[in-house]
Order: C-alpha cells, then sequence, then structure tokens
C-alpha cells in the first residue's frame, strides 16, 4: 500500500473510505496460510460445530480411528513393543521438536530430563530394589514431573544464553553429566544396576502394564501433548516464541523478555520430557545408566529430525520410523548389519528431504496437487 | 493530517488504553524533556562509533539526526534502545535513567523504534506481527490462553490494521510483501500501545517520491505530545517534518540547530556535497 493510502486511512480511521483496494498479494505457491484466521473470524461468527467442522478434516478422523482400533486388530506384541512405545518416544522427541521447531533452540538433554522423570519414579515409588522408598503413585508421579520441569527449568536458565552449537554442546554435557552421576551414585541412583520392576499401579482394577490399557494410557497421553502443543503455538506465548526463534533481537525491541521466554519454553518441555520418561519407565518396568546414555541422548535428536520438526505431528512420524526399523530391521539383514540398514534410511529421507518425513509429505502433496499439505514454509 | 484520535484504538472500551499504555510514573510524565543523551558513547574496540554525544529531546519535539554513511547514527539509536547499550554516558528517558535497563524494559516505558531494513517476523502473518507488537507493550506476553476477539490486544490489533488499510492482508505472511508495504507495517508495529516517542531509522528507504511526500504528512500529521526522533538522508524529508536537527560526523556531534540553521551551515553543506570537511 502507498503511504498515501495509509494517511488517508490514518485520517478517516472509518471502514470503507474513498481509498481504492490494494491488490491482495498472491501467497507463495504451496505456503501454508496463516492460521490465524480461525482467531479472528470476520463478519459473522461462526458457530462452535463449524469451527470443529473446520478444523477436523478426513483424515483427521482416519488417523483417530486407526490409532482407536490398532489394538484390536494388531498383535499384542505390536500393540506394546511398537506403538507403545512409538508414542512414548514421540512424546519425548515432541518436547525437542517444540524447543527446536517453535523455539530455535536444540536441546540434546530432553532424555536426560526424561530419565530424571523416570529416575524419580523408581526412587521415590516402589521398584524391585530396597532402596526405593515406595510411595503412592499419586504422589510419585506429579513429584516426578516437578522434578522434570524443574530440571529443564534450570537447563534452560544455563543454556539460553548460547546459540546453535554451543546450545547443543552445553546440553550434551549436562546429559553427559547425569548419564555419569546416575552411573557412579549407589546411594540414591543404584549405579550400573539401576532400578527392576518399576511398573504402572493397578488402577480402577485395570492392570496398566497389559499391553491393550497400556497403548491406551500411552495414546492418551501422547495425544494430550500432541493437542496441548498444537494449542499452544497459536497462544500468545507461542507466537512470541516463535518471534524469539526468528528475531530475538526485534521481540526484545517489541518488549518482550527474550530470555525468559525461551526459559519458559524449556519448562513446557520439561512437562512433556518429564510425561515420556514416566511412561518409559513403566513401559520398559526398569531404568538403568543406560536408559539416559549418549546413544539415547542422540536418539531423541534423531526421531525428531527424521519426522521433522516444523509440526508435533513429526515427533511421532519419526517415533514410528525409528521404532519399526529398530524392532525389525534385524529380521532383514543379517544380525551384525542391521544397524547399517537403520543407518542407510536416515541418511535417505534427510538427503532427500532436510525437514525430514513432514517435507517430505509436503513435496509429495505439492507434487500431486493438493494445496493443503503440511509445508516445509511454515511451523504452524 | 493525522489526529490524535486516529492513534488510539478505536473500538476499544474505556478501559482498553489503561489496560495497553505503559507504566508510567508522575515523575517522569511532568518532565519536559522526553530524551537525554549526556555524553554517549559506543565502542567496538579502538573503533568509536558513537563519541560523547549529547542530545536533548523535549516532549513533543520533532527531531532529526543526520549525517553521512557511517557517521554513527543507526549504532545512536541502538544506544538509546538499548540494542548495542552505550560504553559511556547516560541516557534519561523522561526523566529517568534508562541506561542499565534492558531494551525489553524501554520499550515497554514508551520508547518505540523502526529498523533501517525491516526487521519482521517473515514467518508469520501481518496480523500477528501487530498483535506481538500490542502484546509485548501490554499484559499477557506469557498467557497460554489464546485471546478472545473482543480481548483489548485483539481490538488493538484490529485498529492497527484497519488503520494502515492492512485489513485484507491480515493473513498474509509477511515474507509475500512488497517492500512498501513490509515499511508501513514497521511503522505500524512502532503505533502499538502508547508510543511516547519513537526513533525512525530511514523510514524514506526505498520509497516512492510519491510515498515520501506522504510519509512527511504523515510525520508531520503525528500527536503533537508524541515526539520522534529521525535518520534520514534525505535533507528534503528531514529538514520539512522537524523542529531541531543534530548532525552527526564520524560518531561525533558536527552541529545541533534549527532545520535553517543547519541548512545554511557551510561545514554541514560541505559534508552533504562530498566537499572538504
Amino acid at each position: 500500500m502507498s503511504a498515501a493510502r495509509w494517511r488517508r486511512a490514518m485520517n478517516t480511521g472509518a471502514v470503507g473510505v474513498a481509498a481504492a483496494p490494494l491488490p491482495a498479494v498472491p501467497a507463495r505457491s504451496g505456503a501454508a496460510r496463516s492460521m490465524s484466521v480461525d482467531r479472528h473470524a470476520a463478519g459473522t461468527a461462526p458457530s462452535r460445530w463449524k469451527l470443529l467442522s473446520r478444523a477436523v478434516s478426513v483424515r483427521h478422523v482416519l488417523v483417530l480411528v486407526f490409532v482407536l482400533l490398532l489394538p484390536f486388530v494388531a498383535t499384542p506384541f505390536f500393540t506394546y513393543q511398537v506403538a507403545a512405545q512409538a508414542l512414548i518416544f514421540g512424546l519425548i522427541a515432541l518436547s525437542l521438536s517444540f524447543l527446536a521447531g517453535y523455539g530455535g533452540m536444540v536441546s540434546l538433554a530432553q532424555m536426560s530430563v526424561a530419565g530424571m522423570a523416570g529416575y524419580a519414579v523408581a526412587v521415590l515409588g516402589a521398584s524391585g530394589t530396597e532402596s526405593s522408598l515406595g510411595w503412592h503413585w499419586g504422589a510419585v508421579v506429579p513429584i516426578a514431573l516437578a522434578i522434570a520441569i524443574l530440571a529443564s527449568t534450570l537447563i534452560g536458565w544455563l543454556s539460553v544464553r548460547t546459540d546453535g552449537i554451543y546450545t547443543i554442546m552445553i546440553t550434551l554435557a549436562i546429559g553427559v553429566a547425569f548419564y555419569y552421576l546416575v552411573l557412579q551414585n549407589y546411594s540414591v541412583f543404584n549405579g550400573f544396576q539401576g532400578f527392576q520392576k518399576v511398573y504402572p499401579p493397578s488402577v480402577f482394577g485395570i492392570n496398566w502394564r497389559e499391553p491393550l490399557p497400556f497403548y491406551f494410557l500411552a495414546l492418551f497421553w501422547a495425544m494430550a501433548g500432541y493437542f496441548f502443543i498444537q494449542w499452544l503455538v497459536r497462544t500468545p506465548f507461542g507466537i512470541a516464541l516463535q518471534g524469539t526463534r526468528d528475531n530475538a533481537r526485534r521481540m526484545n525491541s517489541l518488549g518482550f523478555n527474550v530470555t525468559a521466554h525461551r526459559v519458559a519454553a524449556y519448562a513446557v518441555s520439561g512437562l512433556l520430557a518429564g510425561l515420556g520418561g514416566v511412561l518409559l519407565v513403566w513401559y520398559n518396568g526398569l531404568i538403568s545408566p543406560g536408559s539416559v546414555g549418549t546413544g539415547w541422548l542422540i536418539n531423541v535428536l534423531v526421531i525428531a529430525v527424521l519426522g521433522g520438526m516444523k509440526h508435533p505431528i513429526g515427533a511421532f512420524l519419526g517415533a514410528i520410523v525409528f521404532i519399526l526399523l529398530q524392532t525389525f530391521a534385524i529380521d532383514l539383514i543379517e544380525r551384525e548389519r542391521f544397524n547399517l540398514l537403520i543407518g542407510g534410511v536416515f541418511l535417505a529421507i534427510v538427503l532427500f528431504s532436510p525437514d525430514g518425513l513432514l517435507g517430505l509429505w509436503a513435496k509429495l502433496r505439492s507434487r500431486f496437487g493438493s494445496k493443503q499439505a503440511v509445508t516445509s514454509t511454515t511451523r504452524r | 493530517m493525522v489526529s490524535i484520535s486516529n492513534l488510539q484504538p478505536k473500538r476499544a472500551s474505556s478501559q482498553e488504553p489503561r489496560r495497553l499504555a505503559t507504566s508510567a510514573t508522575d515523575k517522569s510524565l511532568m518532565s519536559s524533556d522526553a530524551l537525554v543523551l549526556e555524553g554517549v558513547t559506543r565502542a567496538f574496540g579502538a573503533l568509536r562509533a558513537v563519541d560523547d554525544v549529547s542530545i536533548s529531546v523535549a516532549a513533543g519535539q520533532k527531531y532529526a539526526v543526520l549525517g553521512s554513511n557511517g557517521a554513527g547514527k543507526t549504532t545512536l539509536f541502538n544506544a538509546i534502545t538499548g540494542d548495542f547499550p552505550p560504553t559511556a554516558g547516560t541516557i534519561r528517558f523522561f526523566g529517568e535513567d534508562i541506561t542499565a535497563l534492558q531494551p525489553y524494559e524501554r520499550i515497554r516505558k514508551g520508547l518505540r523504534r523502526t529498523y533501517q531494513s525491516s526487521l519482521l517476523f517473515k514467518e508469520l502473518s501481518v496480523r500477528d506481527n501487530i498483535f506481538m507488537a500490542v502484546r509485548g507493550v501490554g499484559s499477557g506476553r506469557f498467557s497460554f490462553w489464546r485471546a478472545g476477539a473482543n480481548d483489548a490486544s485483539q481490538v488493538a490489533t484490529d485498529d492497527i490494521l484497519h488503520r494502515i488499510r492492512m485489513d485484507h492482508l491480515k493473513d498474509e505472511l509477511v515474507g509475500n510483501l512488497a517492500h512498501g508495504q513490509q515499511r508501513q507495517l514497521e511503522i505500524g508495529m512502532a503505533l502499538a500501545g502508547a508510543p511516547r516517542l519513537i526513533l525512525f531509522d530511514e523510514p524514506a528507504a526505498g520509497l516512492s517520491p510519491a510515498e515520501r511526500r506522504e510519509l512527511v504528512a504523515l510525520l508531520k500529521g503525528l500527536p503533537a505530545h508524541m515526539s520522534f526522533v529521525l535518520i534520514e538522508h534525505d535533507l528534503d524529508i528531514a529538514l520539512r517534518v522537524v523542529e531541531r536537527v543534530t548532525v552527526m560526523h564520524n560518531g561525533r556531534v558536527l552541529r545541533h540547530g534549527t532545520p535553517d540553521e543547519i541548512e545554511n551551515d557551510a561545514q554541514v553543506q560541505a559534508i552533504y556535497m562530498g566537499g572538504k570537511h
């Protein structure tokens, strides 16, 4: 718009002033439109039902039906070892893709945060180890989550003043330090042995360790985490966080305390990683230093990158592929070389699509004509 | 001309200006000087990009800082906003020493700026950009709740959108906008909240002659109580819209004066015409 039209608008301040409407700028091909339109529809206010039907598409319903029916058609092994595990690692990877995709901060300590929550459940709750305190799960789980949030906040507070490779290094250092702490400390963490027989409690008469209930437990919290992030990124906090990712200096000059926003994002990621950590210790039934070793710190990053970090669903897609490969690669190739297959698939995906599976999906959608793909040009 | 009422949110409730306004102490409101710089210096190693600059901008005064490329004008702005805090000297904003404050704290006190090259959030929509500017100087920066349609910040956002005639572009990604539209959005964002002093860093850069004329009219039409400091290479624009001018050269103040005095100053002319200096 020219300054002339702008000034006229400033002077009149009324709708329908005699200034010619400006030509709309054509959107880039394939670029997703801002979703703020759902926040502020012009004219008549649509009903809740219309808003809901606009937000839910056929593919959402299909995915929902699929995940609800899966355990009834799949084997208990697949339900528990593949699906439930993928949901748990998806939740932990989601905590990283939220930080990295929406906040621009790559933290390698997410598995450590999950491990802290897991260790809290094992140490404070019941396990096969005598040193466990045996507290009621109703007290243990909130405390474990609080520890995860607090630890993540502290990690954030330490690392947000750095950028890029330095953030990765400092969070890796924290992760490795935690690994050696739990490995060498016997009085609290029981050293190399860790804790065995850490099982989910029986609540409402249901044994949550059974594949079917545990799958739905993991599914519930994975979906809760997914929708929470979907919600959060459209709130003022989420929009501001994306602003700090794109231009921290400008956010400062708009009145935002960038450091505080970043630390708060770490706290949120701590909650997600903590939830994943609690579920993971119940899933494995044990926790040991190997659960928070360097390999798993990196694996969480691999899952997040593999799926794509520009949408919350990417973490779960990455986790599904990762767990499938980890579980079945050994059946496809000889035992000594199955890691080669896993590495090859990861390499192929990242080579062909730097945005992971989400980017691949967007490319396919754009090639076959749909304009509503989750694109690589936005991070909604 | 732009009236004061045009810069206030129109559809907001009567309480909204209070909710959105930045806090200001009675003492600072009574101060007649909006911005006072005393011996402000910004050094990068051995280079003193801004060297012992003292300037006083009265409340409501329209001010320009002129100088050739490399004179230290933008660095001076960065020192004022805290992007690159001064290495020496004092900055007072409406009587309050803000030298040690973080940039966001200065902004919340009613200081605003636009950037020489647009620093916008290109992957966010036009509306989100303005919404952030409104929230940045308002309340609820950490809110986990989406603002309802009747929320003061939403109303204020729509008001600015409407005022800068970008309603129809509100959902457009800023990266898709033309240069002139991005400049305009920059200024729209500077008007969010209750600005008391705006630093305009070359607002005419890249605008057509017609747009420049309209920009002059806009700057002249800003409310009487609102001060601004303008950096501008185009003397025709700068000297027409301001009451007082400081000319900088090599990081130091060369001249203070009225536009007439500056325009007729032989040394200033020499600098701008590329003569010896």
